[in-house]
């Protein structure tokens, strides 16, 4: 059976998964394959951290998240959408600068205690439930706004957009910030809610899960969330199956996080492939913009 | 207001001179951060890019060039033919890894015995090792289309945990008193990969690493399969209505590169490093990535590229050693590269011209 607490471990597990994802899948909606999540999440763990620590407000610190995710996010997206460079290797190239920055302005918070987390309803921290309340939010505004159709059809098809009178690399650069933001958050709950210090490359990947899970999604917000859970869910797994001592070695259990990413992305694209169900991934996803008139 | 407007060929020049600007801005934005930091920046700079070589411990650092550039070169000589048809592997660091183990695994069934036979076999374990971990993503991209960014890269993750599981488990040394970590494979004259001339730094795997640069050479600028993979890249349509099959491709790129990877894993677990540790991936893979583009994916362009990457984790450790510089900085040094590698690149497609108000 499972109980409420197994059940807030998930939870919790997953929101810095669900947060990166929200805002990865908003970028990719508008056209955008930003593959620096991981690096956006990293510096918003440690921006993140930093502030909370400084001002000893938990609150502080996802806002410090936020803003830092959407600064390194700029990067990306000033040179992908003004200079038109190639978007997986912009987006490589933010991962390794993130992971480089923050772990040279991450030295003097080693071994630096986060302050705490105050709770929230039922016992799940605010943290979480604004997580959960971005869902149904996000899909509004894409589905149900001006704004989300104008960021569809951008991502559908930039050259109709742009003749349609509709800012291209404006609202692009946007979606960016906002994924940025999003990430940032994700990375700034690793951080003060989860592993309660800062340890370089602390977040282990967990951007590029996202960037799965915004594939395992069909790139819609309720797709995101049952795809953060089901991560939350073999991450809780791993760690009971290790509390209780199971004779497989710590090394081999901690790979199960990474292996269900692979085994989610091969059923989904494999379900895409063959069940003639053409991949759901927006039009002009990855591809540079430039007006010719 | 500035606009961009495509060319029709590049320049040659630019095309040279646009990893050199990018250097230099990256030397320059270094330099400001340095300051920043409350560090020299002139002395950080030089102690970085000028020291390793030329500067009073340069007896010391110069060997290590070659050390560092060998694995570089030797996987991003893979990469590079994948980037070109539009395949990226982005998990080297995961096939050397594995390649890594599979080499020092034969060497640890082989010992104590000794033969000239087992470096050669090592070699091979390594190449398959890293070939069958290359080999996961192309599968599952050509049977699924699930992406291979995100499956090599994944495998990365899995591969270090594979190392850590060695270094605890089954390839703990009898004899390490039961700290983790293999045999040290220098200690084993016939698994061994020693310097080959003394005060250069060369070991097989540099020897390999050239071999790599001359053979991607003539892959892809005289033969069909590379002209194959070079119009892959520029238009994949056209390269399938002339009868190119992208499995084909995704399944030779991943898989050579993966060798690649694999054999540079196992030059450096039975020379520098020595033993499979759980921290035996060191990001040589990731680097090599940068390596690649830096280079232009040219065979030539990545020799270069890949002894600056080298002198700047030889110079990071000096600038460490004497200036107490963060440990992170080549990384930093080496994301800003990249970045600005790619900015200037538009350069090299675009031409920039004033457009006046309509």
């Amino acid at each position: 059976m499972i109980g409420w607490t197994t059940l807030l471990l998930l939870m919790s597990a997953a929101t810095p998964i669900l947060f990166a994802a929200l805002g990865e899948a908003i970028a990719e909606r508008s056209g955008v394959l930003n593959l620096g999540v991981e690096g956006m999440m990293i510096t918003g763990a440690l921006a993140g951290f930093a502030a909370a620590h400084a001002t000893g407000s938990p609150l502080a610190g996802f806002v410090a998240g936020a803003a830092a995710g959407a600064a390194i996010s700029l990067i990306f997206g000033v040179l992908t959408q003004y200079l038109l460079t190639n978007q997986v290797a912009t987006g490589l190239a933010l991962t390794m600068f993130g992971l480089g920055l923050t772990a040279m302005f991450g030295r003097p918070y080693e071994g630096v205690k986060a302050p705490s987390m105050p709770g929230g309803p039922l016992g799940v921290n605010w943290a979480i439930w604004l997580g959960l309340a971005l869902v149904p939010l996000t899909w509004f505004v894409l589905n149900r706004t001006r704004r989300g159709l104008i960021l569809r059809g951008v991502g559908e098809n930039h050259d109709a957009a742009h003749a349609l009178g509709y800012k291209v690399r404006l609202v692009r650069l946007v979606a960016i910030a906002i994924g940025g933001a999003m990430a940032g958050i994700g990375g700034a709950y690793v951080s003060i809610a989860t592993v309660l210090q800062w340890t370089e490359g602390m977040t282990a990947g967990a951007g590029w899960i996202a960037l799965a899970i915004v594939v395992f999604a069909g790139w819609s917000p309720w797709g995101v969330l049952a795809g953060a859970w089901l991560f939350g869910g073999v991450a809780v797994l791993q760690l009971r199956l290790q509390a209780a001592g199971v004779a497989v070695p710590v090394q081999l259990l901690s790979m199960a996080p990474y292996l269900a990413t692979i085994v989610v992305l091969v059923i989904i694209s494999a379900r895409q492939k063959y069940r003639g169900r053409g991949s759901a991934a927006p039009g002009s996803l990855g591809r540079p913009f430039h007006a010719t008139r | 207001m500035l606009r961009l407007e495509p060319r029709a060929a590049t320049p040659w020049w630019l095309a040279v001179a646009s990893p050199l600007m990018a250097v230099v801005a990256t030397m320059v934005a270094g330099g400001v951060l340095f300051a920043l930091m409350g560090f020299d920046p002139v002395a950080s700079i030089r102690t970085i890019f000028w020291d390793p070589l030329f500067g009073p411990a340069s007896g010391y650092s110069r060997p290590q060039l070659l050390v560092k550039a060998g694995p570089l070169i030797l996987i991003a000589s893979g990469l590079a033919i994948g980037f070109r048809a539009g395949i990226w592997n982005i998990g080297a660091e995961g096939q050397y890894i594995i390649g890594g183990i599979c080499g020092a695994a034969v060497a640890l069934a082989a010992y104590p015995a000794e033969g000239a036979w087992i470096f050669p076999a090592m070699v091979l374990a390594g190449a398959a090792g890293g070939w069958a971990w290359g080999m996961i993503p192309a599968t599952l991209r050509n049977w699924t289309g699930a992406s291979e960014i995100l499956v090599s890269l994944m495998l990365v993750y899995v591969a270090q945990r594979v190392a850590a599981w060695m270094a605890f488990g089954p390839m703990r040394s009898p004899e390490g008193f039961g700290m983790p970590g293999s045999r040290n494979l220098q200690h084993y004259p016939s698994a061994a990969n020693p310097e080959l001339m003394a005060g250069t730094g060369a070991h097989w795997g540099v020897v390999a690493a050239a071999l790599a640069v001359l053979a991607t050479w003539f892959l892809m600028s005289r033969h069909i399969r590379g002209f194959r993979i070079r119009v892959a890249g520029l238009a994949p349509r056209a390269a399938r209505f002339a009868g190119v099959r992208p499995e084909t491709l995704v399944a030779f790129c991943l898989g050579l590169s993966g060798a690649l990877a694999g054999m540079a894993g196992l030059f450096e677990v039975s020379g520098p490093g020595g033993q499979i540790t759980d921290s035996f991936g060191s990001g040589y893979g990731f680097t090599a990535i940068i390596v690649a583009f830096l280079g232009r994916l040219h065979p030539l362009g990545i020799l270069l590229a890949g002894l600056l990457l080298a002198l700047t984790y030889i110079g990071g450790e000096l600038a460490q050693l004497m200036l107490q510089l963060p440990a992170a900085t080549v990384q930093v040094f080496q994301g800003m590269l990249l970045f600005f590698l790619l900015g200037f690149d538009t350069l090299t497609r675009y031409r920039l011209r004033w457009r006046g108000t309509k």
